[in-house]
């Protein structure tokens, strides 16, 4: 069937089966692929993207619930890679493989929108669902912490 | 050293890049990987492009080595940027393909950096020779005046500079030096080497590039999943196939007889998309032919070695002294039977394939491990020539050695071959955890007996394992007990197995450092002075020829070289100086802990690396457990190349130990594996992760060897060492969930 979807601020049209998940409608029909498969259940968050502003698991969210709303992806998380999470990332040398990255970015920019200073006990609700295989939870947690120092400095500023 | 010669025996070749500037290869022995120099016989060194000098100065070097997280793309052009004298804020990665003019390519073993360290700094001193020949050629002044910074020749009498691209026209003309001859810079003047160097994929990565196998796009490709007979070594004799070719969307099905002996056959479905054809798979009505893996299973494992315990072979794998004899004078005798179960790798991209089969040629566009062994493995299926297989190797989400195995590649090619129509096979994650090749599973029936003084006389260790893996006779504490009886006993088994991280280790630490935490208990010592009074012991000698073993200071050998290693790699002295260390740094013995917590210590060496490492554990009364703080002390020789991806390194070895520690089981049953996804096979999750991670390294004067993998063994005995300490209780088989330990 025809949906219509909003995906990264752009209009998009697709014909596809209703059920069909959200993340494979990104990755093999919008060509979306920094959104990663991981279980295909919902238990590794490599799928995580914003769906009205929240984090949802796309292998779970059949693409016919994403029709008109605003769907955010890691290509659309930042301009250019600016987002105080990815700069974090890159400067604590975040990644090992990078292959759950999108999904830890995507939900830690979930968090720190309604959650400007997290507690260490928030990050640890919040990033409980991201599966990292490689083992790189300290240096995410130290990432989620400077990002947030960051985004209260820029807020100070401004 | 070898003379240099203007031919093709020089080992480094030059030549103009398109649009200017200057392209250095070097002449790579394609079976060894290293320099050919006085090599006899067997295939002719190749010029391979390691580095390419663009007129304004911009360098790119090539990775050659497949990227798995290990951080190889980043470590191996970081030797080449160093001795070329480039900053590396001017340097560009590329991945380079599968090709024989790169001289080795795998990842695995933690071998990348023992085989390449020279080499590759070899590769960058010769162009910076190279350079520095034409700028003396250029002002006509002796080389000896000339030095190098930042890109730059430098000429201080007459204050010339010029920058590399500059000089590319006139270093077309220059003959090349022989690398192998060109002195290496002195550690003390490294810019690159032990700088913290970030992944040079991390933009990429957080922007959500294009740049893992399951990325991989081809016009017209068809999208396909394997619905395989869920028993090992099974196949599919008949199946719905016009009910599912008839499905919407769905334009082929078809039956694959295995492939490869590692990979049970099925039903192939081909889609337009992706979750068109595994959504197919539920409509399946297939006929397996389950063959005689259904006979096994973990019970039947467990049942048949505690049937075979006592029975020990005929003939020990080794045998030092009089083992039986020293039991029975020994002051007290302790009894332990160990197990670790099969694990999956469950690396977090599932495996994928995508390949193109076309007049011939095949290309294939795919993470691995081995690249090298595909086109040979695809021959064999496909009847293409091996030569006319092309691999594009991409980055790899996870692998863990799951992609040692190129049998999902092969079967990939197989498809894409039959099919006729490019393909891009995704597995699901059930696909991948429960046809994966295991870790081994193993029982270890220990005995061992101290002196009345505390001392280690008596060693028994009867091990058993289902088909696929045994016990090394050289492993520890071989050599360190006077009297000493290994048996190996195998148990028939179709399970695929296959290496994983820190293979033959990763589970043999766990029941050989928790036993010996049982002696220091019997003996009354404190485990961590207890295990320096082993490693303090007269060793048995002579040792037995290690045939893996790298001989030290040979391949990886560098200014200085590395001193002679007289027991097949085993050092106590290194073993001794990190166990030292790990006491300093975590206070052991001095740090007063509440009830319940405990530290735990474990030591291990594998892939030429020396771990000791301390666990800090909380164990509340409903077995709620909570790993505070590690420290892990190592020796991998003189040099950290990357320090900041070297922590990374340890992070993620620890939190692998505890995650297969606390929760990993592949169970097997009717010859299939149980588990299926991450609900039944739960990695350490952020807030289950230590909160403090921390690594030091002992600067020895040995040659730099590997991290990815030493790091991981011996986590889980210093855990468990700690449990045991903490509650009284020790646990002797993994998983701890199946004794009702969870995460706190």
């Amino acid at each position: 069937m025809k949906i219509d979807l909003n995906v990264n601020g752009k209009a998009a049209s697709v014909d596809v089966p209703a059920d069909m998940p959200l993340l494979w409608v990104l990755r093999d029909v919008l060509n979306l692929s920094g959104t990663k498969f991981g279980c295909g259940e919902g238990q590794c968050g490599a799928c995580t993207v914003h769906l009205r502003g929240r984090a949802v698991k796309s292998c779970q969210v059949p693409v016919s619930n994403a029709a008109g709303a605003p769907v955010v992806t890691i290509e659309g998380l930042s301009p250019n890679g600016t987002h105080p999470l990815q700069q974090a990332w890159v400067e604590l040398d975040v990644p090992q493989c990078g292959y759950c990255q999108a999904g830890q970015l995507m939900t830690a920019a979930a968090l720190l929108s309604t959650t400007p200073n997290p507690s260490d006990a928030e990050i640890d609700a919040a990033m409980n669902g991201n599966i990292c295989r490689c083992g790189t939870y300290l240096r995410i947690r130290e990432g989620i912490r400077r990002a947030a120092a960051n985004n209260a400095g820029a807020n100070k500023i401004r | 050293m070898s003379p240099v010669n203007l031919d093709r025996r020089s080992f480094l070749r030059i030549s103009a890049l398109a649009g200017g500037g200057l392209m250095i290869a070097a002449y790579v022995d394609p079976v060894t990987g290293l320099f050919a120099q006085g090599r006899q016989g067997g295939p002719p060194p190749v010029p391979n492009s390691f580095i390419k000098i663009a007129p304004d100065g911009r360098v790119t070097i090539i990775g050659k080595n497949p990227e798995i997280g290990q951080g190889i793309k980043t470590t191996l052009p970081m030797l080449i940027a160093e001795e070329l004298d480039v900053p590396w804020d001017t340097v560009t990665v590329e991945q380079g393909d599968l090709d024989a003019k790169y001289g080795q390519q795998s990842a695995g073993g933690s071998t990348a950096v023992p085989n390449n360290y020279t080499a590759m700094r070899q590769i960058g001193a010769g162009a910076r020779q190279l350079l520095i020949s034409t700028a003396a050629a250029q002002w006509n002044v002796p080389e000896s005046e000339l030095t190098t910074d930042a890109g730059k020749v430098l000429h201080a009498a007459s204050k010339r500079s010029v920058g590399y691209g500059a000089l590319a026209a006139k270093a077309l003309t220059m003959p090349p030096p022989d690398p192998a001859s060109v002195k290496l810079k002195d550690p003390k003047d490294f810019k690159i080497i032990g700088k913290n160097t970030r992944n040079v994929d991390n933009a990429a990565i957080v922007t959500g590039k294009p740049i893992f196998g399951i990325d991989a796009k081809l016009p017209g490709m068809l999208y396909g999943v394997i619905h395989r007979c869920p028993a090992y070594g099974g196949k599919a004799t008949s199946a719905n196939l016009d009910e599912l070719k008839a499905l919407p969307g769905v334009k082929q099905a078809f039956l694959l007889d295995p492939v490869v002996p590692s990979l049970s056959g099925g039903v192939v479905i081909l889609a337009d998309n992706w979750w068109t054809a595994q959504s197919a798979r539920a409509r399946v009505k297939a006929v397996w032919d389950s063959g005689a893996a259904v006979a096994n299973s973990s019970e039947g494992f467990a049942a048949k070695a505690a049937e075979l315990a006592p029975k020990f072979p005929a003939n020990a794998t080794r045998k030092d002294g009089d083992a039986e004899a020293a039991f029975g004078t020994a002051a007290k005798v302790v009894e332990a039977a160990y197990f670790y179960p099969f694990l999956s790798h469950a690396g977090l991209e599932p495996l994928n394939a995508t390949v193109s089969v076309k007049d011939g040629k095949c290309e294939i566009w795919a993470g691995t491990q081995q690249p090298s062994g595909i086109p040979r493995n695809v021959a064999q299926a496909t009847g293409l020539q091996a030569a006319d297989v092309t691999v594009h190797m991409m980055r790899m989400g996870g692998s863990f050695g799951r992609r040692l195995n190129n049998d999902f590649i092969t079967e990939a090619a197989k498809i894409a071959q039959t099919a006729g129509v490019p393909v891009h096979i995704q597995w699901t994650r059930e696909d991948d955890m429960t046809h994966d090749n295991y870790r081994g599973a193993g029982f270890h029936f220990l005995k061992g007996g101290v002196d009345a003084s505390g001392k280690v006389v008596a060693w028994r260790n009867h091990y058993i394992a289902p088909t696929g893996t045994n016990l090394n006779q050289a492993e520890f504490p071989a050599r360190f007990i006077q009297n000493y009886l290994l048996y190996n006993s195998v148990i028939d088994s179709k399970v695929p197995t296959g290496p994983m991280r820190a293979p033959g280790s990763n589970g043999v630490a766990f029941a050989i450092q928790s036993f010996i935490d049982e002696l220091a208990l019997a003996a009354g010592k404190d485990p961590l002075q207890f295990r320096i009074d082993m490693l303090s012991q007269p060793l048995v000698l002579p040792p037995p020829p290690d045939p893996n073993a790298p001989a030290a200071g040979g391949r990886a050998g560098g200014p200085g070289g590395g001193a002679p290693n007289p027991f097949g790699g085993w050092d106590p002295a290194r073993m001794k100086a990190t166990l030292e260390l790990v006491r300093e740094k975590s206070g052991w013995g001095k740090t007063k802990l509440p009830a319940g917590t405990a530290m735990g210590v474990a030591f291990h060496m594998s892939h030429q690396g020396f771990f000791s490492e301390v666990a800090e554990v909380s164990v509340d009364a409903q077995k709620r457990v909570k790993v505070n703080h590690v420290w892990v002390a190592g020796d991998i020789g003189r040099q950290i190349i990357n320090p900041i991806n070297a922590q990374a390194q340890i992070q993620g070895s620890v939190i692998e130990g505890l995650s297969s520690l606390m929760s990993w089981e592949i169970t097997i049953k009717d010859g299939a594996a149980v588990q299926q996804n991450f609900d039944e096979y739960q990695p350490v999750r952020l807030r289950q992760a230590p909160k403090a991670i921390e690594g030091f390294f002992v600067a020895s004067d040995y040659n730099p060897t590997g991290l990815g993998e030493p790091v991981l063994p011996p986590i889980l005995p210093a855990v468990a060492n700690a449990i045991a300490t903490a509650t009284g209780v020790r646990v002797r088989t993994l998983p701890l969930s199946k004794a009702g330990y969870k995460w706190a």
